[in-house]
């Protein structure tokens, strides 16, 4: 008797929603038969049959969210197979709703992580995802200044690859969300002319992957003509996308290239890690009059953080972030990074050891001040990231704690990084390539010799 | 072959074509038009061979690419131009600039790096700007200004205005993959964006006969793109005027994209360092002595007794005196403060 499962509409997809079943119980279903619709936070799909029967039961009833991959959804019977029924409503659904809501998270809450030291006290606190807080922060500099129009492969009729456009194409129509042909070189070039000329173009790299076609623009035009000019002609330009690693998508689809742009005098570089960032820290980056990098992360889209419920919600390029307090040993990160960690450092609590976690957020001008305040303090510091180890962002920080902090170091600046080889395929093969937890654990506690 | 006889059948259809527009041109110019051409002209040549002499004397460093032999080219599309237009190029730009009014003083300066250079002495020969004559530069990455440009004429369609991006490349460029990714955008949103084929038969050293397809007929390459061209005889400044203002005439009614090809010829080697022994010095001389830009205007202007002998002398003389006093500061001024070293990084918003 076939099960059906819920499937993984994406590399990424961990949950979805099952929105509407298209057979009933009791309906003879063939191969090739659409089943269901489920909707992922980037968009419908719809699940087809591959077993043939009648649909003798549906174990997840149209309308339950949160439904993880690979649940069982519905059961195909054998030919005389006779129909068992449906699963009542909220009865033991895989992922029952959330309790009724408590008040709204205010900041300031003494949370376990530390809080933003900008956001005011006792400002309202919202839910949202990373996607959605990119998104906000377009749509509301958009809203704000007409020069500023987003351009790139799919982000108008299809509502973004990634469905951080979505919705856009309707609110500011087909002048200001343009849909470019597959061309990264050539669109890129277009759109560094444009800001030559005074406009400020947010350019959507589907992946920065595909940026690699453009960086001759992006390096040789963007970043360098205020400089060859004599100061006379700038350019407001954003470049943003997925970067890094998302899952299972192999070498080509999987490099982070913080470092790359982060090398390059001309360039601001930022990479968010939070949901509060990704919003302060766009609208930063469109109102900023030089070029900037802003590196995003698939695996983090589907995240939710706390987001300050604010006009005018900004975050200054520049600016790290401490995110976690303690005294034992300094833990610097930025992007999905600071997923390894803050798990590590929640794990060294357990064994008494108090980390203090710092977020970077901005790469390049990179906040060396707040790291080595931090690390005058540890005297111990481990710096975290998903990029190569070679040439790296820890590889400079770990020089400018060298050369600003050498006095106060108990112990060598230890790194943890992606390991020095392409991205594999195999399941097993990329988790070894990538950080993870226990290495930031173990290299938080050989710098402290325990 | 098909597809090979419709493009031989086109390329005499073309050659006719631009045959006969010559002949109009030829009756083209008023007497004030054929002097300014033949004033703006000469300030080229004549600034150019001055940046040769001080390349010559260790004035002027790294790359010089010079501009002589083409001067029709940008002085017959700048008499098209309205105030608010835009130009960019490559990093033959010199021409450029003092077509579009740029001051030759400050041109110079940057040759020689001083601080009165046009980008403080930080830019050079390849890497000039003007934010007032709208002049976008300057770029030393062969093809990397064919989309800067349709992204000049992306700014005006996105405002509304009327202006027009005049983007030069050179039969070189005209093989990069981007210039294609431009043809296609600049097709598709209606970019109010004249391509300007340089055609000056060489690609550095190599002849356009060696490394590039149908390479007397680049033109045509738009029309994959559903894109108008013309081929022009880039030695006529006249013809030059002539095809500019029916290519602006499009972009300006908004119907996309125009490409000229100009057919031109560089008398100079690539840059200073190229002695140019890819081709005969008759094959140099030949060009001078028939299809000089310069010489036609002026003998134009004689038998039509539109100047005179000493009237031209005249032009001469305050030229070489224009040509003399940007020299003398670009060899006198200081070199910037090395402070510059450290500024015009980031904006400051």
């Amino acid at each position: 008797m076939p099960t059906i499962l819920m499937p993984a509409l994406s590399p990424t997809m961990e949950e979805g929603k099952l929105a509407k079943w298209l057979k009933n119980v009791g309906d003879q279903v063939k191969s090739g038969d659409i089943l269901a619709e489920i909707e992922t936070d980037k968009a419908t799909m719809e699940v087809e049959a591959v077993d043939e029967g009648p649909l003798t039961e549906i174990l997840v009833p149209a309308g339950t969210e949160g439904v993880k991959v690979n649940t069982p959804i519905a059961v195909i019977g054998a030919a005389d197979a006779k129909p068992a029924g449906v699963a009542a409503p909220a009865a033991d659904a895989p992922a029952a709703p959330a309790p009724a809501p408590a008040a709204p998270a205010v900041h300031g809450a003494a949370p376990a992580e530390m809080a933003d030291p900008e956001i005011p006290e006792g400002t309202e606190m919202v839910s949202m995802t990373v996607r959605e807080a990119i998104r906000a922060g377009m749509s509301e500099e958009m809203r704000a200044d007409k020069d500023v129009f987003l351009m790139g492969e799919e982000v108008a009729q299809y509502q973004g690859a990634y469905k951080i456009s979505q919705g856009m194409l309707d609110e500011f129509g087909p002048e200001r969300v343009i849909d470019t042909p597959i061309t990264e070189h050539g669109f890129t070039g277009i759109a560094v002319g444009a800001a030559f000329a005074g406009l400020k173009p947010i350019v959507e790299f589907m992946t920065f992957n595909f940026a690699m076609q453009a960086i001759d623009h992006i390096i040789n035009s963007a970043a360098k003509t205020l400089y060859m000019s004599g100061g006379q002609l700038g350019c407001s330009i954003v470049f943003r996308g997925a970067n890094g690693a998302a899952a299972r998508v192999g070498a080509q689809h999987s490099q982070d290239y913080a470092a790359w742009y982060g090398a390059i005098p001309g360039l601001k570089v930022v990479m968010p890690y939070s949901a509060a960032d990704a919003k302060g820290l766009m609208k930063a980056a469109i109102r900023d009059p030089n070029p900037v990098i802003f590196l995003e992360n698939e695996i983090l889209y589907g995240k939710s953080f706390e987001v300050p419920k604010l006009d005018d919600w900004v975050v200054p390029i520049g600016k790290a972030r401490i995110a976690r307090a303690g005294r034992h040993v300094t833990i610097v990160s930025f992007g999905i990074g600071m997923t390894y960690a803050l798990s590590a450092a929640e794990k060294l609590a357990a064994d008494g050891i108090e980390a203090e976690v710092i977020d970077l957020r901005t790469i390049r001008p990179m906040d060396i001040a707040t790291v080595v305040k931090s690390v005058q303090k540890t005297n111990r510091c481990v710096c975290v990231e998903e990029g190569f180890p070679q040439f790296s962002v820890t590889s400079e920080l770990a020089a400018q704690i060298m050369t600003h902090a050498f006095d106060y170091l108990d112990a060598p600046v230890a790194r943890v990084a992606g390991k020095d080889v392409p991205m594999p395929y195999a399941v097993n093969l990329e988790k070894l390539a990538l950080p993870n937890v226990d290495e930031v654990v173990a290299a938080a506690k050989g710098v402290l010799y325990v | 072959m098909a597809v090979r006889s419709a493009y031989l059948a086109r390329k005499g259809a073309k050659a006719e074509k631009s045959a006969k527009k010559s002949d109009i041109a030829n009756s083209g110019f008023t007497a004030e038009e054929e002097l300014k051409a033949y004033r703006d002209m000469l300030l080229i040549r004549r600034f150019e061979e001055k940046a040769g002499q001080l390349y010559g004397m260790g004035q002027i460093g790294g790359f010089c690419h010079l501009y002589i032999g083409q001067e029709a080219v940008v002085v017959g599309l700048e008499m098209a131009a309205m105030d608010g237009d835009q130009r960019i190029t490559s990093y033959r730009d010199h021409g450029h600039m003092l077509a579009c009014g740029m001051d030759p003083k400050g041109v110079m300066a940057e040759l020689t790096g001083r601080k009165g250079g046009l980008s403080k002495g930080k830019g050079g020969s390849m890497h000039m700007f003007s934010r007032e004559k709208n002049f976008y530069g300057g770029h030393g990455i062969v093809g990397a200004q064919v989309p800067l440009g349709a992204g000049l004429a992306f700014a005006n369609k996105y405002r509304g205005n009327q202006n027009v991006s005049y983007t030069y490349f050179g039969d070189g460029a005209a093989n990069q993959g981007q210039v294609y990714e431009t043809f296609n955008m600049a097709a598709i949103w209606q970019l109010p964006v004249i391509f300007v084929i340089e055609n000056n038969r060489y690609a550095m050293g190599t002849a356009a006969t060696r490394s590039t397809a149908a390479s007397d007929q680049l033109g045509m390459r738009g029309e994959a793109f559903g894109i108008p061209s013309e081929q022009v005889d880039g030695m006529d400044v006249r013809a030059v005027k002539e095809a500019a203002d029916r290519a602006v005439e499009h972009c300006r009614s908004g119907e996309g994209p125009y490409i000229l090809e100009m057919m031109t010829y560089r008398y100079r080697g690539h840059s200073m360092s190229d002695p140019a022994k890819y081709r005969s010095k008759e094959e140099v001389q030949k060009m001078r002595e028939e299809n000089d830009p310069i010489e036609q205007v002026k003998a134009r202007l004689l038998k039509a007794n539109r100047a005179t002998e000493d009237d031209l002398k005249k032009i001469d003389a305050d030229i070489r005196e224009i040509v003399t006093a940007a020299a003398d500061f670009a060899t006198s001024d200081p070199l910037p403060d090395d402070s510059e070293l450290w500024t015009d990084i980031y904006k400051v918003a």
